[in-house]
């Protein structure tokens, strides 16, 4: 018997529990269900759960210690009838059925919640323990302190991840105090200015932003900004001749960010209360003073919160990166010049022919602990931050 | 108090901080105020009553303009203020609102400290020029309101932390920080706990020295105890205008009878 056919077996078991069930309950009754503790569904769903819940644990359990065997099948299918038939014996009118289901419902609720947090922690582990390896191989203090990014897949490389993390800032940056800016006057104006009709059309047209695939943007960064910023910016003021460059991504990324700032901080500014927008214009304030002295502080934490979300985007992305600024790992200035950035690096890595035991595959993992490392304290950063002002202005 | 009103519709007056003739608003398709015609006097306290939805609210926030603000909203018919019509095209609804103050029904102070919700106005009007000037104005301004010695001591404290009493008196600190010469009160007390209110309203007849107040209020008792002239209005007309205790003791109008007796509203 396949596993998906044990599992079909089991529902049709806690099907006929659950029909079993309800009948009894009403039967015990006299067909009256006022007279039980709970209502007749309950007494089903109690015997489902019952019947399941056991089953499932135990086929997991199997499936995870040994091949499937058809005794393992057997021993699944004698629990779930087993706890069926207890579920029966236990539907009598005053067995608080209601109880277990809420119990029951609370269990998946909680389950449900767990699967984050296990799969980020089942994340940390499996990178810091590949973290560990290459460690074990090169010097940390290289490693976090080397100015050269050169990997040679004959060894002896220079591993350091100073450039990667200075292009993958440098990138960064531009994008947000691209994207920041009209990300945030979109947002005031659609908020606040903007008639119904004008928002029904640019406000999806923004999102539409959002749903482009990162990969095409990069694109976009190849063809078009990038030789469009070398023709008419680099080249004519002497900055380089190269149309894959920090700039370029930059804006790029820029572009992508607007609706992850536009979208969330147009929310935002609209669930400030209109009785702080009529107190500042009773006295005499102008619209855009109100918006400016009033509307913004107000918002400001879930506008903090959406910049450093934003920013977390900037800091993990790729695609563009790879098509707009390059893939060479270098520590500069000058932003017409080409440069790269973590996320970059690891794909690089990991692709062809890899050996997981070489720190030069290695690294990988402890560039990618590293970024997981910058965005999440960027998170708690946003988080602490937004408590912070929240106390302040509630 | 120089009352030279007559009872019923109020009619011209020498004394009108403002007169009203023949104003009508609508709502999109809702006529929310009919043909109101009235006379305020100044420094007297002018109580606005009658049931909800009767448009009162809506006629006071015609006095400053504020109905600008709701796209749907719109006003037609005459108000002057010391003569001059607040419709003229030469009127900036901002500068007319920095001389008619208001004070919401929900105490509203914005989210900065007690200092910064009070200087507000006389910044972004430019009314000050050095620090402490405006602390000069922003100490006068609370002591007005009768919260100075509450606050004196945590000034920078943020103002959404006070007491719902504290906050309303704070945004009264806040409406007359800009001098105004008119003060509009939509329902001041309504979200108030009874000391509290008793403390507004102890407040409103001595700010009576110095401005016109107008009040929206829904309770009669309140109308009764603050103010000098009390209008009836029902179903968007304004049934009757006159002295507050004529109109409670002895009302013209059998609507006003049926409503200060509680038998409609």
């Amino acid at each position: 018997m396949t596993a998906t056919s044990t599992l079909l077996t089991l529902l049709v078991i806690a099907a006929s529990g659950f029909v079993l069930a309800r009948a009894r309950a009403l039967a015990c009754a006299g067909g009256d269900s006022r007279a039980l503790h709970s209502l007749p569904g309950h007494y089903g769903w109690a015997s489902v759960l019952l019947t399941l819940g056991p089953a499932l644990a135990l086929f997991a359990l199997l499936k995870i210690a040994a091949p499937p065997t058809p005794a393992g099948t057997l021993a699944v299918l004698a629990l779930a009838l087993a706890a069926l038939a207890w579920s029966l014996r236990r539907t009598r009118p005053n067995f608080r059925a209601r109880q277990t289901v809420e119990r029951g419902v609370l269990a998946l609720l909680m389950l449900a919640a767990c699967v984050a947090i296990a799969t980020t922690a089942g994340i940390v582990l499996s990178m810091l323990f590949e973290t560990r390896n290459f460690f074990a191989q090169y010097d940390w203090r290289e490693f976090f302190l080397s100015t050269t990014w050169a990997p040679r897949f004959q060894g002896d490389s220079d591993l350091g991840i100073l450039p990667l993390l200075w292009g993958t800032l440098y990138i960064s940056l531009i994008a947000l105090v691209f994207a920041v800016p009209v990300g945030l006057f979109a947002a005031i104006y659609m908020a606040e200015y903007a008639g119904g009709r004008f928002r029904a059309i640019v406000k999806p047209a923004i999102e539409v932003l959002a749903g482009i695939p990162t990969i095409v943007y990069g694109l976009f960064a190849l063809i078009t900004v990038g030789p469009l910023l070398r023709d008419y910016f680099a080249q004519p003021l002497g900055l380089g001749t190269s149309g894959a460059s920090v700039m370029t991504a930059g804006l790029v990324m820029g572009v992508m960010l607007i609706p992850f700032v536009s979208s969330l901080s147009d929310d935002i500014i609209a669930q400030v209360p209109q009785s702080l927008r009529d107190g500042s214009l009773g006295l005499g304030a102008t619209r855009s003073e109100t918006i400016r002295q009033v509307v913004l502080p107000a918002a400001l934490p879930g506008i903090v919160g959406a910049v450093l979300l934003a920013a977390s985007r900037a800091i993990g992305e790729t695609m563009i990166v790879v098509l707009g600024a390059g893939a060479a790992a270098k520590l500069g200035l000058n932003p017409f010049e080409a440069m790269t950035t973590i996320t970059v690096k690891i794909v690089s890595q990991l692709t062809g022919e890899s050996d997981f035991a070489a720190p030069e595959t290695l690294v990988a993992f402890a560039l990618g602990l590293t970024l997981f490392a910058i965005t999440l304290s960027l998170n708690v950063l946003a988080l602490a931050i937004v408590r912070k002002y929240r106390e302040q202005y509630e | 108090m120089k009352d030279t009103l007559t009872e019923g519709r109020g009619t011209a007056a020498d004394t009108a901080k403002i007169a009203v003739r023949g104003l009508q608003v609508h709502y999109g398709d809702t006529h929310a105020v009919r043909d109101v015609d009235v006379d305020i006097p100044d420094r007297a306290v002018t109580a606005l009553i009658g049931p909800s939805g009767c448009g009162k609210s809506t006629f006071l926030r015609c006095l400053n303009r504020m109905n600008d603000t709701i796209p749907a909203a719109r006003v037609t018919g005459e108000i002057r203020i010391d003569g001059e019509d607040i419709h003229d095209a030469r009127v900036d609804p901002v500068q007319l609102r920095a001389k008619v103050g208001m004070v919401f029904q929900k105490p509203n102070p914005f989210p900065k400290s007690i200092r910064d919700n009070v200087a507000y106005g006389p910044k972004i009007h430019g009314l000050t020029r050095k620090r402490s000037e405006l602390d000069e104005v922003v100490e006068k301004s609370l002591r007005r309101a009768a919260l100075w010695d509450e606050v004196k001591n945590r000034l920078d404290a943020p103002g959404t932390g006070l007491s719902g009493g504290q906050q309303q008196r704070l945004c009264i600190a806040r409406a007359i920080a800009t001098s105004p010469e008119i003060l509009l009160m939509d329902e001041p007390c309504s979200s108030l706990d009874p000391i509290a209110t008793a403390q507004i309203e102890e407040l409103i007849d001595e700010l009576r020295s110095r401005f016109a107040v107008v009040i929206v209020t829904h309770s009669m008792q309140q109308a009764a105890r603050v103010s000098q002239r009390t209008a009836f209005f029902h179903l968007g007309r304004m049934v009757e205008y006159g002295d507050t205790g004529k109109l409670f003791t002895n009302p013209a109008d059998p609507r006003t009878e049926s409503y200060i007796t509680g038998r409609i509203g």
